[in-house]
């Protein structure tokens, strides 16, 4: 299909009057993709930390998730221990290879953790968030072993943790820190961005939550 | 041509969608949820203004580089182990969507929601190569179990009640016990993610749309809601991604702009559920995701717009917004329109993309209340480019002859008061907006058969002139 595509840049560089080679064209796409300018960024979403960890707070019960606060990374299995135990769920989690998870102390809870992708038969799962929106309550979660995609969507409960250091106040900042990560004009295979549990309102306009993705999402926040 | 069109028929549609009871009990809906919903979300956000202004400008300058950035986001996909196809027309990007499919052997396809997915009417074509195409969007499952098009871009099956749904359900999914209890909205979607579940998961390929194509990474962006965009590209063997040429963005902070209206203006959240950015197919060590990643580039007469005045057009980012806040929207829903796209956007995209000939009475389609424009977070110019095709049309003798003299639109209206009872309720707000023109029509220089209809409201504007001068012309030319 070499055609359509050569044939589809000519006709756009014909109704356009240019040829493609234009210099200063060029140099104006080069530059803002080297640039990657800003643009507005709301002012509710430039605070500082305390404000930030509120902020994401508040935002993420707007959108329908659950958060609670731990003081440290070793209070997370008891925190999740107690989430499904008051959601009469069983004390099962999906997780990933993440070593941050792997590190947490899952053994002093009688949670039976079993480990990889999800294949569609788990009903909860437990994944590491690399980090968080404050403007809109998002989590940002990338691909790979450490947090699989499929334990994000597949399971009918979703617990996810993120320390409250890697919390960005809006999306540009985020994606700064992706950038660091990844390596500039690169990106992981898979960033979701999720804000609060799957839902509808394709029936008469009703909002219904658990959708296709999961019916709950409950956010650890880790402290420190 | 495309998927089939009614959109010629768009009077007898219409006049039909008005006498639907059950479609005007669905059409509630959009008068009240979407409209509210949307204000309070632009309420709270201070720079939503500032927004739509950076998000209007951010698309003209990618426009004005389209071949670019086009160029950049193949070269971005390939390095990242991706495929980008360019198609010319549908039935381009429909051979090869089939032909990946076949090649990997494929029996099930399942669909997130993409309207180039329907503008190309590639369930049609998979059911021809022997594949099943099952769509995973709630409303998009719903009406392909009716054999039925959408009538919103971003509610599907909004022209539907529950009962209907319910019937659907007890129709097409045989299996289960007849005597469940289906009577609410919740059972309805708890039997929706079952059934589906097993297709996710039996899925061979998966095809999704795409709200964004960004040319710094060479990146795929789907925003959703319920999660099923992303089963259907995660869980299968390869992904395809239909997005049409306009559908490119420069950068990540581009793409942030225009999210911070998108679903502002959408469903009135602050962010969508599910915002997914995709690039290229499963990597090393990866436990899931897709093996193969392809995207197809649809041209389909876009290309032809730009550097005309519809160009502007390529700014939609179809969020739905325009046709929630049309009274003609509100009165006739989306079937009427005749094709993919209805309301607003689409009566000035349709006759763009196939042609006046079929989609020449879509402009008419207005009451040139001016809310559209005010509403759509790309500011495009909706009112005045329905003008334009009006002129167009009249000018290319299209139109049956009465219409020529522009007495048909507005008998239309007069003859059906009902419909114009939503564009009086805003007419104060329509007068604001048509400030230079001269309140009501008190007399227009088509002779008797108008005093009857005299007590519309303004919206005269240009067009009634330029016909007015057209007719003129024609008479010098004849
Ligand atoms: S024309 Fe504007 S309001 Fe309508 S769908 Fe497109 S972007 Fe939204």
């Amino acid at each position: 299909m070499s055609f359509a595509r050569d044939d589809v840049l000519r006709t756009i560089r014909r109704s356009l009057g240019v040829n493609g080679t234009e210099a200063s064209r060029r140099a104006e796409v080069d530059d803002r993709l080297s640039r990657a300018p800003d643009g507005i960024i709301p002012k509710r979403s430039q605070v500082d930390r305390a404000e930030r960890l509120a902020l994401f707070m508040a935002q993420a019960e707007t959108g329908l998730a659950t958060v609670v606060l731990v003081p440290d990374a070793a209070s997370v299995p008891t925190e999740a221990a107690r989430y499904l135990r008051d959601s009469n769920l069983p004390a099962t989690l999906r997780i990933g290879d993440d070593p941050r998870l792997a590190a947490m102390p899952w053994h002093a809870t009688t949670i039976e953790v079993s480990k990889g992708a999800s294949d569609g038969a788990d009903l909860n799962a437990l994944s590491h968030a690399f980090g968080g929106v404050a403007e809109t309550g998002t989590l940002a979660m990338v691909s790979g072993s450490d947090n699989p995609t499929t334990l994000n969507f597949l399971p009918d409960n979703h617990l996810v943790v993120v320390a409250s250091g890697d919390l960005s106040g809006n999306l540009e900042e985020l994606l700064q820190k992706l950038r660091a990560r990844y390596g500039k004009e690169k990106m992981p295979r898979t960033l979701n961005l999720i804000t609060g549990p799957s839902r509808s309102a394709d029936i008469e306009q009703t909002l219904i939550l658990g959708a296709h993705g999961p019916r709950k999402l409950h956010i650890i926040v880790v402290e420190g | 041509m495309t998927v089939h069109s009614t959109a010629k028929a768009f009077k007898r549609n219409a006049a039909r969608a008005m006498q639907d009871e059950k479609l005007q009990r669905a059409l509630m809906h959009v008068r009240t949820n979407f409209i509210a919903k949307r204000q309070s979300a632009v309420d709270r956000l201070p720079e939503f203004e500032a927004l739509r202004e950076s998000a209007r400008d951010i698309k003209n300058h990618t426009l004005a580089h389209l071949d670019l950035y086009l160029e950049r986001y193949e070269a971005k996909v390939t390095q990242a182990g991706g495929h980008v196809h360019f198609a010319r027309t549908a039935e381009e990007a429909r051979a090869t969507v089939v032909d990946i499919c076949r090649r990997l052997g494929a029996k099930t396809v399942t669909k997130g929601k993409s309207m180039i997915g329907e503008e190309i009417g590639i369930n049609e074509a998979l059911e021809k190569a022997g594949m099943k195409p099952v769509e995973t969007d709630l409303g998009e499952y719903i009406i392909q179990l009716r054999g039925e098009i959408p009538s919103h871009i971003i509610a599907p099956a909004v022209h539907l009640n529950r009962d209907q749904v319910e019937a659907d359900f007890r129709r097409a999914h045989v299996e289960l016990d007849p005597k469940r209890d289906l009577s609410e909205p919740t059972q309805l979607l708890a039997e929706a993610r079952q059934v589906l579940r097993e297709r996710f998961l039996a899925a061979d390929v998966g095809i999704t749309g795409a709200n964004f194509l960004i040319a710094e990474t060479g990146t795929s962006v789907i925003v959703t809601n319920e999660g099923n965009g992303d089963l259907t590209q995660t869980l299968p063997k390869a992904h395809i991604v239909l997005a049409s040429i306009e559908k490119v963005t420069p950068t990540l902070e581009d793409v942030c702009q225009i999210l911070r209206v998108l679903a502002r203006s959408a469903t009135g959240q602050d962010m969508s559920v599910y915002t997914t950015f995709s690039t290229g197919p499963r990597r090393p060590g990866d436990p899931d995701g897709p093996g193969e990643y392809h995207v197809v580039i649809l041209d389909n007469g876009r290309s032809a717009m730009l550097g005309t005045q519809f160009q502007d057009m390529l700014r939609c980012i179809r969020c739905g917004a325009c046709m929630n806040h049309c009274p003609v929207y509100h009165a006739i829903g989306g079937h009427a329109y005749g094709w993919v796209y209805p309301g607003p956007m689409g009566a000035v995209l349709t006759p763009s993309l196939i042609g006046l000939g079929e989609g020449g009475n879509l402009p008419n389609a207005s009451t040139f209340c001016g809310r559209c424009e005010a509403v759509c977070p790309m500011k495009i110019p909706l009112p005045g480019m329905m003008r334009h095709w009006r002129e167009r049309e009249f000018e290319r003798h299209l139109s049956p002859a009465t219409q020529r003299y522009g007495l048909a639109f507005w008998a239309f209206f007069a003859k059906r008061p009902w419909l114009y009872r939503p564009a009086t309720r805003v007419a104060m707000w329509g007068l604001a907006l048509f400030g230079r023109s001269k309140g009501t029509l008190s007399s227009l220089p088509f002779g008797a058969g108008w005093t009857t209809h005299r007590d519309f409201p303004t919206p005269q504007g240009p067009t009634f002139q330029a016909r007015w001068h057209g007719r003129d012309k024609r008479r010098d030319l004849s």
